[in-house]
């Protein structure tokens, strides 16, 4: 039966979501990128909401839900109240999610319970490389197999939290066969080497690095899924609902600005909203963002049935990719010069919106 | 409940049902049909009219059953989901000849909307029984008057001896008015202004039956598409209507504080009308979306569903563009219908929708043509033919701009006078 009306359990979480992000994370987004640090309660705060230990398997202590719809609604609340907030709050999730979706029986007992403790677990994933291009499925970081141990070279970049983190989730291509990896590695091992931290054009309130492997050992059983090994199609469309979920939150932000911006600036002696050309260009926002939200809603209620979702799962990311674009650009034209201003925070939806082509499993529900 | 896109299996078989329909029935006439324009799909016609008959009668049932009393069934009901994928599919097989499709069509919406029990009864029965198919209309546009329609010019007086109104005016770009009132024992809605100083607070709809006096069709018009369905000129010249077949109220509520409720009343039909023609513009879409993806598979070009956006050619990209479009425009609409079924108002939702897939599906099919190159433009091919039939679903039912004022009006919170 068709619905596009949530739970209540669900609408009670987006609820919760909101309200943080509107009265707390939205009031310190400027000074969080302007200072490149998200204050810590923000970070307590969020990680209190609970998305990740409510993921963790019941045996285990947790919840037991792990729903992409759930956590498609909870990314654009957060995200709506800022993007390099969201991140941060939802990186452990990096490391979490593929664990409880693939790891084994082992990996999951050892790995999963600091995810319930009062903090945010220091653990994160890398996925991206440094470079022009970048494809998840063709990697340059490989793992190579020796007997019963693993060593990995190459390097990681856009590694959120990589200088603080003790478990890394590194992503790597089998030299030998080629195929798509995952590896647990703790960043004490020797020659894994974290970088400086990266200096972006947006989301700069989120710390992220490079992150070296020079003959970085591990064991052959800290391979993600064991023999099994993962479906990395699952993974990376985990990733891209959550991250157009995150699209979808910066874009709503930045016009819910721009739509009351419009409507309190007088030119010519009316509201600019009340001409249409601005107006258009309002409705044009609207439209894209609820178009592109019911495209995220698409891919994740498929993911939740089990079923292939990388067509409706890709297609919802590309759709959010451009959206979030056109829409935080027409925020900051809304504004006209102001928009160009750093004190107010359309330049930097903007900002954050460009990342969203490039940001490949950065978030994951 | 719960965030949910599985159309229910009933709906599925249904539409498995249309889809033999659209394939059989229509495309192999839809060539001939756009080259002949006016001439009338017969085959599609009368084998869709004891199908259309015999829902249109369940429907009348329930409406004359329930009157304004609340649904006896739990729940939300899938009437206009049904609709909806019905009206997707025929027009996946023929948008112009989906049009012929018998019945109330936009003239039975509106009696339907604000009709009182027995005005229901009376008029829509002939979309619900008989051997023969029938066709209702809507006469709204006017030479002078076709997004503003405050500047309607038809008027309706009453004659104080017999009750009757007295229609005098023009309409144009009626679809299906030909159908209506000249083959079939049909009905047109016409719209008129009853107080011409009261502007749209004097508008009102009425019901004009086929065979009645002074009414005369007097041109259909040779279009760019949809070239299957006619669209008619009415003349109303001294035509004199019954009393009881004025929808709405007959008295024109004060300017001030009162509410043009006649007129909002049946401006309301376009909430359940919008989505419906989005429908349509999805079926075109669809159409040429598939037809461009086997011909470029023939050529060897596949669609790399996951693979990176830089290492897509520029056709995989325009194909993945152009099909992310027309899924967002699908979900705009499916959620303009869902509300509908829920009994929600949906005038932003129905606008969004509307303006979104009258966009999406005109580019679609220009992008279709282009992207084919010779066998695109060819009249060989049904593409060019999707294309002209596509762009009618930007300009009908409220042109993309109007759509696009409509979701600003709301978005904004704005009156029609503030934001004009």
């Amino acid at each position: 039966m068709i619905s596009f009306t949530p739970t209540e359990e669900q609408q009670q979480l987006i609820d919760t979501i909101r309200r943080f992000a509107a009265n707390d994370v939205q009031p310190i987004a400027h000074e969080a990128d302007e200072n490149q640090r998200v204050p810590a309660n923000i970070i307590t705060t969020g990680w209190e909401i609970g998305l990740v230990p409510t993921a963790i398997p019941e045996e285990l202590g947790g919840l037991g839900e792990l729903s992409a719809v759930t956590g498609v609604l909870a990314a654009e609340e957060l995200a709506y109240g800022d993007l390099s907030a969201a991140l941060q709050i939802m990186a452990p999730a990096l490391f979490a999610y593929p664990i409880i979706l693939f790891g084994t029986a082992e990996q999951r007992e050892n790995l999963l319970p600091m995810f319930l403790e009062e903090r945010p677990a220091h653990a994160t994933g890398a996925l991206l490389e440094p470079g022009v291009f970048f494809d998840p499925t063709d990697l340059n970081v490989t793992a190579t197999v020796e007997g019963d141990r693993v060593k990995l070279n190459g390097t990681k970049a856009y590694v959120p939290l990589a200088a603080t983190a003790d478990w890394v989730l590194v992503y790597t291509r089998n030299a030998e066969t080629n195929k798509i990896e995952a590896y647990v590695i703790q960043t004490d091992v020797r020659g894994v080497e974290i970088g400086g931290r990266e200096h972006l054009m947006g989301i700069r309130a989120l710390p992220t690095h490079q992150v070296n492997f020079n003959n970085a050992e591990v064991d052959l059983p800290c391979r993600l899924g064991g023999a099994v090994g993962m479906d990395f199609d699952v993974i990376l469309n985990r990733s891209r609902v959550a991250l157009a979920a995150m699209a979808v939150g910066v874009a709503r932000a930045s016009f819910e600005y721009a739509r009351d911006y419009a409507k309190g600036r007088v030119q010519f002696g009316v509201p600019i909203a009340q001409k249409q050309a601005i107006a258009f260009m309002l409705a044009e926002m609207a439209i894209e963002v609820d178009a592109a939200r019911l495209m995220v809603w698409e891919a994740a209620w498929k993911l939740d049935q089990g079923e292939d979702a990388t067509k409706e799962s890709y297609l919802a990311k590309e759709y959010a990719d451009k959206a979030v674009m056109q829409v935080t650009d027409s925020g900051v034209q809304t504004l006209g010069g102001y928009g160009f201003i750093r004190e107010y925070p359309a330049e930097r939806w903007l900002r954050n919106g460009r990342g969203f082509t490039t940001f490949d499993g950065l978030a994951m529900v | 409940m719960a965030i949910n896109f599985e159309v229910p299996d009933n709906v599925q078989q249904q539409m498995a049902m249309v889809q033999m329909v659209a394939e059989h029935v229509m495309r192999p006439i839809s060539r001939d049909i756009d080259e002949n324009e006016h001439a009338r799909p017969w085959p599609f016609i009368e084998q869709m009219w004891p199908f259309m008959r015999d829902m249109q009668k369940r429907n009348l049932e329930k409406l004359l059953s329930n009157g304004d009393s609340t649904p006896k069934r739990e729940g939300p009901g899938v009437t206009n989901l049904r609709l909806m994928m019905m009206v997707e599919m025929l027009s996946w097989g023929d948008a112009g000849i989906y049009l012929c499709l018998p019945g109330g069509q936009l003239g039975g919406a509106a009696i339907e909307a604000v009709g009182t029990p027995e005005q229901k009864s009376r008029f829509l029965n002939r979309f619900a029984e008989g051997d023969k198919p029938s066709w209702g209309a809507m006469a709204m546009t006017e030479p002078g008057a076709g997004s503003d329609t405050s500047a309607i010019q038809a008027t309706a007086v009453r004659d104080e001896a017999t009750g009757e109104w007295i229609l005098n005016g023009e309409k144009i770009f009626c679809t299906n008015g030909k159908l209506a009132l000249d083959e079939s024992d049909g009905l047109v809605v016409v719209w008129a202004s009853i107080d011409k100083g009261a502007g749209r607070a004097g508008m009102r709809p009425f019901i004009v039956e086929a065979g009645t006096p002074g009414v005369k069709v007097t041109k259909v018009e040779i279009k760019h598409g949809i070239r299957a369905s006619d669209t008619a000129a009415i003349v109303f010249d001294n035509a004199r209507i019954p009393a009881d077949n004025i929808l709405g109220s007959p008295e024109v509520e004060q300017r001030n504080g009162g509410s043009s409720k006649g007129f909002k009343g049946a401006m309301a039909t376009f909430d359940a009308t919008r989505p419906l023609v989005a429908a349509s513009a999805l079926g075109i879409g669809r159409a040429s979306l598939e037809f461009l993806k086997d011909k470029l598979a023939e050529n060897g070009v596949e669609i790399p569903y996951g693979r990176s956006y830089h290492k897509l050619t520029a056709i995989q990209r325009d194909v993945i563009d152009m099909e992310m479009n027309l899924r967002a425009a699908y979900l705009l609409t499916l959620r303009a219908i869902s509300m509908l079924d829920h009994k929600e108002q949906n005038s932003l939702e129905a606008s969004m929708a509307k303006a979104k897939a009258g966009k999406v599906v005109t580019q679609i099919g220009q992008r279709t043509v282009e992207l084919l190159g010779p066998a695109g433009y060819s009249r060989e091919h049904l593409a060019e033919k999707w294309m002209r039939d596509s762009k009618i679903n930007d300009i009908y039912e409220g042109t993309g701009q109007i759509n696009t004022l409509i979701v600003a009006r709301r978005i904004l919170g704005y009156s029609s006078s503030e934001l004009r």
